[in-house]
């Protein structure tokens, strides 16, 4: 797996996307490079899930270019995704984890699917139906399956957005965890402590256009942007 | 009275009353697996694969789903009569006959309800499918093997509605004695000769029958529930 070409820097080129007559994304230039997590932050509807859907290349840009590691398109062997609201298969949580490994053509065997389940905290509850977990468990089943693909960048939808203070910590520490192995990690978020404790750099959207890209002590000292310290202050009309 | 002397039939394990319940049950599991063969793929295709014409399609399984079994009959009894298209298989008033009426009343009731069924769960699974490069083929084993519990669900109300009627089998079987008598056409003819004890008897164990499908409907669900979500 890991002997693949990779798909890192993952590179925008003034890439738009719309949907019918509404413009979502306008002319976004970007690249994600390996290393510490990217955070994708701004006010609901700026295009932060549809940023990153692109990015893991489950929707195509409607001009523009996009490139992984230089190449252009290719199935999303090395990349991961956890969707805001994860769908849970009808089937228990290791069963889960045992699909995902099998999809990505790697062997479902019971070690690598406990091992997998012990790395979020969920190895108590193999057994259990996956849509019967709490929603801080189904989040973390989640990150089992992703992980389950071996990637080498993650996307993360909001991965806390649902969560109480406790399963949002379970989660960080995990997402921490995984970005110090060495994995990307590329997350939108509303929780700008989130973005804080878990991010190098900030990418902040608007409406469809990145208003500014910073490192993340720079975008929270003296955001760039006007509408960059707006938002910081709580009070970014749009 | 009656009532009694039909429960000493069923008692006695009359082998008339026998043959006519295992006649019943054959015809319409038969009817039910067959109809499944060709309803639980094509629901899947049109839950999944965008054609031209298909919301036509969903309104006319939809609507099939209501066909009512005197008119299935009708209909089978014509193309199987010795004129017809399928005039030559010579099955006309046999279980065959009454099978294959059984099938087509009920294969657009499989098909609707697997189409609603596998249109919901793509809807929630598709993105999660695609982000794990999924191909198509193994999506939709994924989904049937998801939607098991509800499919199982449909199949048994397809039993249920194939064994409970009696127009088609009525028609297309001709209610022949020790050879295509089930237990509604024998009901509807013992009732009409004033037979009404072996009726009763029939009776009761048509709905002890109804009955068990449904327990074991509601037990699948209640099982599901617990061990799968
Ligand atoms: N398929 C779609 N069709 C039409 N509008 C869409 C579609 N997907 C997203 N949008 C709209 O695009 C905007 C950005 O959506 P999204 O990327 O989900 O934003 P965010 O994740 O930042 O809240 C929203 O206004 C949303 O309603
Ligand atoms: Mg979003």
């Amino acid at each position: 797996m890991r002997d693949r070409a990779s798909d890192l820097p993952i590179a925008f080129a003034a890439v738009s996307y719309s949907a019918g007559p509404v413009m979502i994304l306008d002319r976004i230039s970007l690249m994600l490079e390996p290393g510490a997590p990217t955070a994708l932050i701004g006010p609901n509807g700026s295009g932060k899930t549809t940023l990153l859907k692109l990015a893991m290349g489950l929707i195509q840009p409607t001009s523009g270019r996009m490139t992984w590691g230089g190449r252009s398109g290719g199935p999303p062997v090395r990349r991961a995704f956890v969707f805001q609201k994860p769908a849970m298969l009808r089937r228990s949580a290791a069963a889960n984890v045992a699909f995902a490994l099998s999809a990505a053509e790697r062997s479902a065997d019971r070690a690598t699917v406990n091992a997998l389940l012990e790395q979020v905290g969920l190895g108590a509850r193999a057994s259990r139906p996956a849509r019967r977990l709490s929603g801080g468990e189904q989040q973390r089943l989640a990150l089992a399956r992703a992980l389950a693909r071996n990637p080498e960048v993650l996307f993360l939808d909001e991965p806390t957005a649902s969560l109480d203070p406790s399963g949002t910590k379970a989660v960080e520490d995990i997402i921490a965890e995984i970005a110090a192995s060495g994995v990307k990690v590329v997350f939108s978020t509303h929780d700008l402590g989130q973005a804080r404790r878990l991010a190098a750099d900030i990418v902040f959207l608007v409406t469809g256009r990145i208003a500014e890209h910073a490192p993340v002590q720079q975008f929270f000292a003296s955001p760039a942007s006007a509408q960059g310290s707006a938002f910081l202050r709580g009070d970014l009309v749009i | 009275m009656d009532g009694s002397s039909a429960l000493d039939l069923i008692l006695a394990g009359d082998a008339n009353l026998f043959a006519i319940v295992r006649l019943s049950l054959l015809v319409s599991l038969s009817a039910t697996l067959l109809a499944a063969a060709v309803a639980l793929p094509l629901g899947a295709f049109v839950a999944l694969k965008p054609f031209p014409g298909r919301d036509a399609v969903i309104v006319l399984l939809n609507g099939l789903m209501g066909l009512p079994p005197v008119v299935v009959g009708l209909l089978v009894f014509l193309m199987l009569s010795r004129s017809g298209p399928l005039g030559a298989l010579g099955i006309l008033f046999t279980p065959q006959a009454m099978i294959l009426a059984q099938t087509i009343l009920i294969a657009p009731i499989l098909a609707a309800l697997t189409r609603q069924v596998i249109e919901d769960l793509w809807t929630e699974y598709r993105d999660e499918l695609s982000a794990m490069n999924l191909g198509p083929l193994a999506s939709v084993g994924a989904l049937l093997w998801d939607a098991r519990f509800s499919l199982a669900t449909i199949m048994l109300a397809g039993f249920g509605r194939a064994a409970a009627e009696v127009g088609a089998v009525m028609i297309v079987g001709g209610n022949i004695d020790g050879f295509t008598r089930v237990m509604t056409t024998s009901i509807a003819l013992e009732t009409s000769k004033g037979n009404l004890s072996l009726a009763i008897g029939l009776g009761i164990i048509l709905i002890g029958l109804v009955m068990a499908v449904n327990a074991i409907a509601w037990t699948v669900r209640r099982w599901s529930e617990n061990y799968a979500g």
